[in-house]
């Protein structure tokens, strides 16, 4: 039996993404899955796509990809949960609404739509949040999804347009195959490391480290919200690879409930709560949203962000290996950027050129730590 | 209610005020120990024991009541543990007020809750559990002229069955799922057991000229509003009864969720635990139905070993091994004449709803997944119960494990939850300290 084309290893959000569009495109497509489309950090994930500029390149990836997920979106089963909520940056204090209208000059000289909305707008606009808050920047094309149900949902599309599914944890990459725990080889003429944050235990070397985050979901509740509400010094968290920050972070499902963020942490893969983050990133959201606190907490988990030390993803040939492609190193942004991701790899494999320039995403870039 | 007086540093807490967490508070405080019993009911005495004041309890009950209340024993009743940030680290719901709680060590006495299996139509009004009949009698349901089916499996059924008709209520059939070699194979032991065998009879006795039927089992439910048939399937043959009232469970199961959440390990649906009734996490100790469902005197011997042990008490008479012994033996018999028959597991079509929170039907899941899986693509087990009844019957029904509960425990409000992590002291600042060993 003749060999793929090209062998997936990973069906988290990315990686589905990226076998259902080399499906598309017409290669034969093998994905390696050690559990199930979206188990790790997909399942783990907020579900935000969001436009986020801490960088030319962060910005124009996460706006090719929201162009994108407006597209696919529109074509996703229900269980995807679009909800077109957009998003509010909160600016606590009058500098913080400054930066605000910095990022909407940004913003708006990049075609996303974007408008600043003072205090007494933004009371109106989201009731629920604590008065004396300065104002925000609206984001209106931002979304919310599930992203569990749309890696399920893309990964059964790449088996209908002729890819297989493989459950097996790959364990070492070889030139030209991977191992699996099972002791199997699988050969294919390229393959796609997007495990995530797991990717350098296949590629030694790669600069990906996990970086812990806590969720808390809430029970369905009368309390309205009607953005994704996000304070703006959470962009200056986020990517930063110090010790342990909180930032609020709150988004409305589509079911009533609540999902509540966040934390960054780098401890490893170490799965347990850690109750005094919780306690401070709880805290934190009470008080931009005061009836936070009445309502009731449904469950509380943690996930891990796969993160790179200048806060840019991993896209593109690694040159350790002939014929391995990374896809990883997205941090908070995978699930947003999984759409950009896939048409960059697949330009990469096929030849195709490229929607945006992918210098800035190659692996072997050389790498200073963002500025805190 | 509010949060009692409590000593600055506890010895105890004991999480179920049934026979077990009685016995085990008892026993501790009988070696002069602070401590502290909860239990989510409005008063102690767990499912067996539930009362309203001035009813009637048996004398063995009265006996553990009166010795386990203040002063000797801090009794914290509508209250129930939420979370566990450390080692000796309880958060506790007292009533509606979260505090974080301190103890050197934990007796889990969390009882037992009724396998409720789906069937279609299970989720009509007026299906419930059977001893979810039990509780909403002792509540003070009135039921005098109701037409009751019971379709349940072992002990239980017979007392609800007599509490019904003595209130009044027609029971129109007992429908045990066993065969009826199981039954009579379990009926001789108890011959062995002549205290068991007076409570059966006296049961038997006065549920005289109801139907009692072996081998049977509720196909489904029917009605629109409310149930208003039960469709039986009773020795091969189909039969359609009106009724008021489906009182159905296929036995019960052992409550592990706390258990799970402090990190104990449970085997085949019971909390591990040792000679001593210490579970697979220090300082934590385990006794009665949790630990696999035996009857109530088996959660008393239980309770006072898991007391005891917990305080160091280094020599336990040998005597009350060798009662726990037996009484598990009789527990390792009901288990296996009264297990869930495949048929029972067999009942629902792709349109039953499996879960009800979420609205998700078994058609939606394939049995080849994992729980884990089945969560995250369908949101069963997703909604405000958080898996408590859906969790047990995909279980039963599809063989998944058990999935370890994630916090908060019971849903308390977001605030407070907070607010009380933030109150309980950094585990690393005082580790858990076990009272000194009693030779």
């Amino acid at each position: 039996m003749s060999h793929p084309d090209v062998l997936v290893v990973g069906a988290g959000l990315v990686g589905a993404a990226i076998a259902r569009e080399l499906a598309r495109a017409g290669l034969r497509v093998q994905i390696l899955e050690a559990e199930f489309a979206g188990a790790g950090s997909t399942g783990a994930a907020m579900g935000h796509l969001v436009v986020m500029d801490d960088s030319p390149a962060q910005f124009a990836l996460c706006q090719h990809s929201c162009a994108r997920w407006r597209e696919w979106l529109a074509e996703l089963p229900a269980a995807a949960e679009r909800d077109p909520c957009g998003t509010l940056w909160l600016a606590a204090d009058d500098e913080e609404l400054r930066a605000a209208r910095d990022k909407l000059r940004l913003y708006h000289d990049h075609g996303v739509r974007a408008e600043v909305l003072d205090a007494v707008q933004l009371a109106a606009a989201e009731p629920a949040l604590r008065p004396g808050l300065a104002g925000a920047l609206r984001v209106p094309d931002d979304l919310v999804c599930y992203p569990p149900a749309i890696a399920r949902a893309l990964i059964e599309d790449a088996v209908r347009l002729g890819a297989t599914l493989t459950v097996r944890r790959a364990v070492a990459l070889e030139p030209g195959r991977v191992r699996c725990n099972d002791g199997t080889t699988h050969a294919a003429g390229a393959i796609v490391v997007a495990t995530g944050a797991h990717a350098a235990a296949l590629l030694p070397g790669l600069p990906v480290v996990p970086r812990r985050g806590h969720l808390v979901i809430t029970d369905r509740t009368p309390l309205r919200v009607h953005h994704q509400v996000v304070e703006l010094g959470y962009l200056h968290s986020a990517h930063t690879m110090g010790g342990a920050s909180v930032a609020f972070n709150v988004q409305p499902r589509r079911t009533g409930q609540l999902l509540v963020g966040s934390s960054r942490e780098l401890v490893g893969f170490d799965g347990r709560l850690e109750r005094a983050v919780l306690a401070r990133m709880l805290a934190r959201a009470t008080t931009f949203i005061p009836g936070l606190a009445r309502v009731p907490a449904s469950r509380a988990w943690v996930g891990f962000r796969p993160a790179t030390p200048d806060a840019l993803p991993l896209i593109g040939p690694w040159p350790g290996m002939e014929g391995v492609w990374v896809a990883t190193g997205h941090e908070g942004l995978g699930i947003t950027m999984a759409t950009g991701t896939a048409d960059l790899i697949v330009a990469g494999l096929t030849g195709a050129p490229p929607p945006l320039d992918p210098f800035p995403y190659r692996p072997d870039r050389p790498m200073a730590e963002a500025a805190a | 209610m509010s949060a009692p007086v409590l000593a600055r540093r506890l010895d105890l807490v004991v999480v179920g005020a049934g026979p077990a967490g009685l016995a085990a508070a008892d026993a501790a405080a009988g070696v002069g120990r602070q401590v502290l019993v909860l239990d989510q009911a409005p008063r102690p005495g767990g499912q067996i024991w539930r009362h309203r004041p001035g009813d009637v309890l048996p004398v063995e009950a009265r006996t553990l009541l009166d010795r386990v209340r203040p002063p000797r024993v801090a009794v914290a009743c509508g209250a129930s543990v939420v979370d566990a940030p450390g080692p000796g680290q309880l958060i506790v719901d007292f009533g509606g007020r979260l505090a974080a709680v301190e103890t050197g060590a934990v007796v889990l006495a969390t009882g037992a809750t009724e396998r409720l299996l789906p069937f279609p139509g299970w989720t009509l009004p007026g299906v419930v559990g059977v001893g979810g009949m039990q509780a909403l009698l002792k509540a003070g349901l009135p039921v005098a002229g109701s037409r009751i089916v019971i379709a349940g499996s072992g002990p239980l059924p017979w007392p609800v069955a007599a509490a019904l008709h003595h209130e009044g209520a027609v029971v129109e059939e007992i429908l045990e799922q066993a065969d009826a070699l199981a039954v009579a194979r379990f009926a001789l032991s108890l011959i062995g057991r002549p205290a068991t065998l007076a409570r059966a009879l006296r049961y038997r006795a006065a549920t005289l000229g109801i139907p009692y039927r072996t081998g049977g089992w509720v196909v489904r439910a029917e009605g629109t509003d409310r149930v208003t048939h039960a469709v039986l399937r009773v020795g091969g043959r189909e039969r359609r009864i009106a009724c008021d009232w489906l009182a159905t469970a296929a036995g019960l199961v052992p409550r592990t969720e706390l258990a799970q959440l402090l990190g104990c390990t449970v085997h085949e649906e019971r909390i591990v635990v040792d000679q001593r009734q210490a579970t697979t996490v220090r300082g934590v100790w385990a006794a009665g139905e949790c630990t696999g469902v035996a009857g109530d005197r088996a959660a008393r011997v239980e309770g006072t070993i898991a007391g005891l042990a917990a305080m160091g008490v280094e020599r336990i008479p040998g005597a009350l091994f060798r009662r726990r012994d037996r009484e598990r033996r009789f527990g390792e018999l009901l288990a296996q004449r009264f297990a869930p028959r495949r048929e029972l597991r067999e009942r629902v079509t792709a349109e039953t709803i499996l879960c009800r929170c979420e609205d998700v039907r078994a058609g939606a899941i394939d049995p080849a997944w994992s729980a884990r899986q089945a969560k995250l693509w369908t949101r069963v087990g997703m909604g405000a119960c958080q898996g408590a009844v859906c969790g047990l019957a995909c279980r039963t029904l599809y063989g998944w494990d058990t999935a370890v509960p994630r916090p908060p425990l019971g849903q308390p409000p977001l605030g407070s939850w907070a607010r009380a992590l933030g109150e309980a002291t950094p585990p690393s600042a005082t580790p858990p300290s076990p009272a000194p060993p009693i030779p």
